[in-house]
């Protein structure tokens, strides 16, 4: 077998609790699926018939009444479900699979929706026989406005800096911001060996990773790397240029020697060489390739680790960590499936106005001369006469009484609006009542229990 | 001539005959027909005796004569037609022979073979409504001579030379569907000569239509098959050394399914593994011989042998093979070669050769004192590659274009070429730009060395390079040069093509002196070579 999928379905949505608190990430509707039919359907258009899915009970639980996750998904789901605390990091996760992983591994997050032809990500992983292989892409702008969010401010969203090489798909240097405070500092090594980089910074990183199988096994040995985003790739993207990685003649000085083994055993394993090194080794002698010119060395400079990035510039790729992006997935979600949008169980009075880029789920009943436009309806819903809606995101089973006017607006499930309410721009949680007659605007409503304690 | 010819029994004649009189095609029934009659003729004819078959011998012989006159081998598809005995044609004599018993004894199984060829021939001829003169319809049937004087002569072309024939490429696609590997589509306008060759473009992988954790395809063979489609593993050698790798991997993970032999099961594995990777880039003539040893390894494995066993050996003769037939062979050429390298000389070598880097790199470790002139052609630019390589060896070095080649040869003392494969009629096929360098190199009496190992030798024939090439991505002859790309659309201009040949012929004229492992011979002598091969196998 070649390749393992992995979900990682276990994330809080720490960025987005408004919408979490009472439906755990991973089940969020967006375009009436749920957000992990996304990467689940990505991984079966592609050919995957397995799929460990590492997440919560709560969301086993919830995947298992689903049905759209059941009639929908073909492939064998191997559940795994480990404690919510939220201390454990993916890589935590990983280590804790370590005994289902026998081969290397295709790392998805829950909250990748994107139409990216894998083949792409996976191809440089196979071709130049990389460690890691990830796919990135270039970030639009948000142009909704976001409900809650007072005036334009954006969040200081800390930046990634990227480097790669000149074909645009070595991955050089990995940094975050956060971890940047004296300044951008590049080793030498890298400057000698790649004296052209390009350091991306408008780069959403789609936290879809190919690894190798000796990255697992590596992980199993340090326990000290959590993460796998924040600490395992831009570990390896640093180990490239490591001195030790790439000396071919090792030179055994006595003084290096235990300064060596400590480092060489760390590599050893992230380095284990087929049983056939050697006719590997003369292969690549023999080649006439060089994926670098200019300079004395032979191909990937004689190194053994190497990181790839695919950077996507068309196509959608979108990860859902934020009610920004929540709301600009919806809009978007309806490209990437060829269902009706309207669901065949709705029931929709003649003299509604619907537009054509709204999404009706099932069981709806939307009554007389209402106009939806450019919305998303979930399941159940009942809406009734005079609406309107406009540009929202309706999940399941919300009642909206006669009269209303929403716009902009996230309601969550099992929300009433009473009748006449007018709302623009605003965040009704899970279960709440808006009174008749209500006028909100840019507001985020949610009960007393979800507020802090103070 | 056909004093041996007992021919097939008139009752063969009769069919063939009827046939072509009715001037219509045989639909399969009828094929199939006459097949069973034909069969049933042949246990008949093998009860008798072999007195009716002289009897019909002499009644042939006043037939061979006018037959013979009247034969033209139209129809011959084959460049070689060695020595055929034309049997004669059932046509011209007028009454096929009075029904003589089925005179022959029994046939060898070459024989039959031969009758069969021979009568789609005929068929095909038929299908083709040649002018009704039977006459021109050759029925190329064997003598009854030993068979080792004979060759088949209706040889099927190769498919990969045949993609502007839409019945050959159906019967590809119907293969590739039989084995479910993928069919990857011609890119972009083809060069009206070249337009029988395949025209693949690199941007469009084999792998988009695979399923990525590649079930039916072995991960090793993918991984092969997408770095030969993207250039990281090209050279003959390095190509041949890369897929026994793949194949070591896959043997290691075969498991024989119940029911099944190793030796033919693997083998069968194998084959859609093949076509995958030829739809990726054509094989090479070095592939093709290292597949060829592998198959018969594999089928020669007993049925005694355990698993494990059978695997553990194959594995070994694997490695025995990459090691006498490359290793070793490089390292006996290095040792030839090198007392054809005298102090002082200044070697032209073109593109990259890695057994013609290796030579120089020993020839400078054992002292000897030469320079090199490295001569570089577009797209590929692979000189640049063995540039580097003698540099850092510590060779001087100098670079040209290869449209400098005339001006620098004055200086050079000899050229040594490196070849992909070498021809059974002493053609050497190599790098395209190759036989530009002999021949300029012979007009300027520069002795030209070629240094080949033996696996690399084929027993094709070609004295061309039209008819069997291959044709790289067409968009890599497209240069930026100050922001602006001029050939960007050349597919919107109409009539307008853009050819990237990878191989051309050189022809034996220009080259003075192979050097293979098995020591130093005249180009001419690749026909021995190949035949001492053989018998050995």
């Amino acid at each position: 077998m070649e390749l393992q999928a992995v979900l990682m379905a276990a994330g809080g949505g720490s960025r987005m609790t408004d919408l979490t608190y009472n439906t755990p990430k991973p089940m969020l509707p967006v375009g009436n699926k749920p957000l992990m039919w996304y990467p689940l359907n990505l991984l079966e258009r592609v050919g995957f018939e397995e799929v460990i899915v590492i997440t919560t009970k709560e969301v086993q639980k919830m995947m298992t009444t689903d049905f759209k996750m059941k009639l929908d998904v073909k492939m064998k789901l191997d559940v795994v479900w480990i404690q919510e605390d939220g201390d454990m990091g993916t890589a935590d996760a990983l280590r804790h699979i370590q005994q289902k992983i026998k081969t290397d591994v295709l790392v998805v997050s829950c909250d990748l929706i994107t139409d990216v032809a894998l083949h792409e990500v996976v191809d440089l992983f196979r071709a130049h026989n990389a460690t890691l292989a990830m796919l990135m892409s270039k970030a639009h702008e948000f142009t909704e406005t976001v409900p809650g969010q007072k005036g334009k401010k954006k969040t200081a969203e800390q930046r990634d800096f990227v480097g790669v090489d000149q074909s645009g798909k070595r991955l050089l240097f990995m940094a975050n911001e956060a971890d940047l405070e004296d300044g951008l500092s590049v080793r030498k090594s890298i400057m000698r060996k790649h004296p052209r980089m390009h350091i991306k910074t408008g780069l959403v990183d789609a936290h879809l990773y190919c690894l190798k199988k000796a990255v697992v096994d590596f992980l199993t040995e340090n326990k000290s790397i959590s993460s796998i985003r924040g600490e395992l790739v831009p570990y390896l993207v640093r180990k490239q240029f490591s001195k030790t990685t790439n000396s071919q003649k090792i030179k055994d000085d006595a003084e290096d020697q235990t300064q060596r083994k400590n480092d060489s055993s760390t590599n050893h394993e992230l380095l284990i060489s087929s049983p056939d090194e050697p006719l590997l080794q003369l292969a690549q002698e023999r080649s006439c390739w060089n994926d670098h010119r200019g300079d004395m060395s032979e191909a990937y400079h004689g190194g053994k680790l190497r990181c790839y990035v695919h950077i996507m510039d068309q196509g959608l790729c979108c990860r859902v960590n934020t009610l920004a992006a929540y709301i600009e997935a919806n809009r978007l979600a309806q490209k990437l499936f060829e269902e009706p949008a309207v669901h065949t169980s709705a029931v929709i009075s003649e003299r509604c106005q619907m537009g054509l880029d709204s999404i009706i789920g099932a069981h709806c009943q939307v009554a007389d001369k209402t106009s939806i436009k450019r919305s998303t309806i979930g399941n159940s819903t009942t809406v009734k006469e005079k609406v309107k809606v406009t540009n929202s995101i309706i999940m399941h089973g919300v009642t909206i009484e006669e009269g209303c006017n929403i716009q902009g607006s996230v309601i969550c499930s099992n929300a009433v609006i009473g009748r006449g309410a007018d709302l623009k721009y605003c965040l009704v949680g899970n279960g709440q009542r808006i009174e008749p007659e209500a006028e909100r605007t840019n507001e985020v409503i949610v009960g007393t229990d979800q507020l802090m304690e103070i | 001539m056909a004093d041996s010819g007992v021919t097939d029994g008139p009752e063969r004649k009769e069919d063939i005959q009827r046939v072509k009189n009715e001037g219509k095609e045989l639909t399969k029934e009828e094929k199939q027909r006459l097949r069973k009659e034909k069969k049933q003729q042949k246990k008949n004819k093998e009860k008798k005796d072999d007195k009716a078959s002289q009897e019909s011998e002499k009644g042939k012989k006043p037939a061979v004569s006018t037959a013979a006159a009247s034969q033209t081998p139209t129809q011959s598809t084959t460049p070689k037609a060695p020595s055929e005995v034309p049997a004669p044609a059932p046509v011209p004599v007028p009454a096929p022979e009075a029904p003589s018993p089925a005179d022959k004894p029994a046939k060898s199984k070459g024989e039959l073979k031969a009758e069969r060829r021979a009568r789609q021939e005929a068929d095909r001829a038929s299908k083709h409504g040649k002018k009704g003169d039977a006459a021109q319809q050759p029925v190329t049937i064997k003598s009854k001579t030993p068979p080792s004087d004979l060759q088949p002569v209706v040889k099927r072309l190769p498919e990969h030379i045949q993609v502007d024939n839409p019945d050959v490429l159906k019967k590809l696609a119907k293969k590739l569907e039989r084995q479910q590997i993928p069919l990857r589509s011609d890119y972009g306008y083809k060069v009206s000569l070249f337009s029988h060759l395949h025209q693949y473009s690199r941007k469009a992988p084999l792998t988009q239509q695979v399923s990525i954790p590649s079930t039916v395809i072995h991960p090793a063979i993918v991984r092969l098959g997408l770095q030969y489609s993207q250039g990281i593993v090209a050279g003959s050698n390095a190509r041949s050394v890369a897929l026994l790798h793949a194949f070591k991997q896959v043997i290691r993970d075969y498991t024989t399914p119940p029911n099944e032999e190793l030796s033919r099961d693997l083998v069968n594995k194998l084959k859609p593994y093949i076509s995958f990777l030829n739809q990726c880039r054509p094989l090479s003539a070095s592939m093709g011989n290292a597949i060829k040893y592998i198959k018969k390894e594999i089928s020669n494995i007993s049925s005694q042998c355990k698993e494990e066993e059978a695997k553990s050996k194959l594995q070994i003769c694997i490695d025995c093979y990459i090691n006498e037939k490359i290793i070793l062979a490089a390292k006996a050429i290095a040792k030839s070669s090198i007392e054809k390298i005298s102090d002082g000389d200044v070697i032209l070598v073109y593109g990259c050769s890695s057994l013609v880097n290796h030579i120089l790199c020993e020839a400078f470790e054992k002292s000897r004192k030469f320079r090199v002139i490295v001569v570089d052609s577009r797209p590929r630019l692979e000189g640049r590659e063995a540039l580097r390589r003698l540099v850092q060896k510590g060779i001087s070095c100098t670079y040209v274009l290869i449209s400098a080649v005339s001006y620098i040869l004055p200086e050079v003392s000899k050229v040594f070429l490196g070849a992909h494969a070498l021809l059974a009629n002493g053609y050497v096929m190599s790098r395209v730009g190759t036989s530009q360098i002999a021949l300029v190199a012979k007009a300027f009496n520069v002795p030209v060395l070629v240094c080949c190992e033996t696996y690399k030798f084929c027993e094709r024939v070609q004295t061309d390079s039209f008819v069997s090439n291959e044709l790289d991505d067409p968009d890599d002859l497209i240069v930026t040069r100050k922001g602006k790309t001029q050939l960007e659309d050349w597919q919107q201009v109409p009539s307008l093509g853009l050819l990237n040949l990878v191989y051309d012929v050189t022809p034996p004229d220009f080259v003075d002196l192979v050097i293979t492992d098995l020591g130093m011979i005249p180009c001419t002598s690749v026909p021995v070579v190949l035949r001492v091969k053989n018998v050995d196998q």
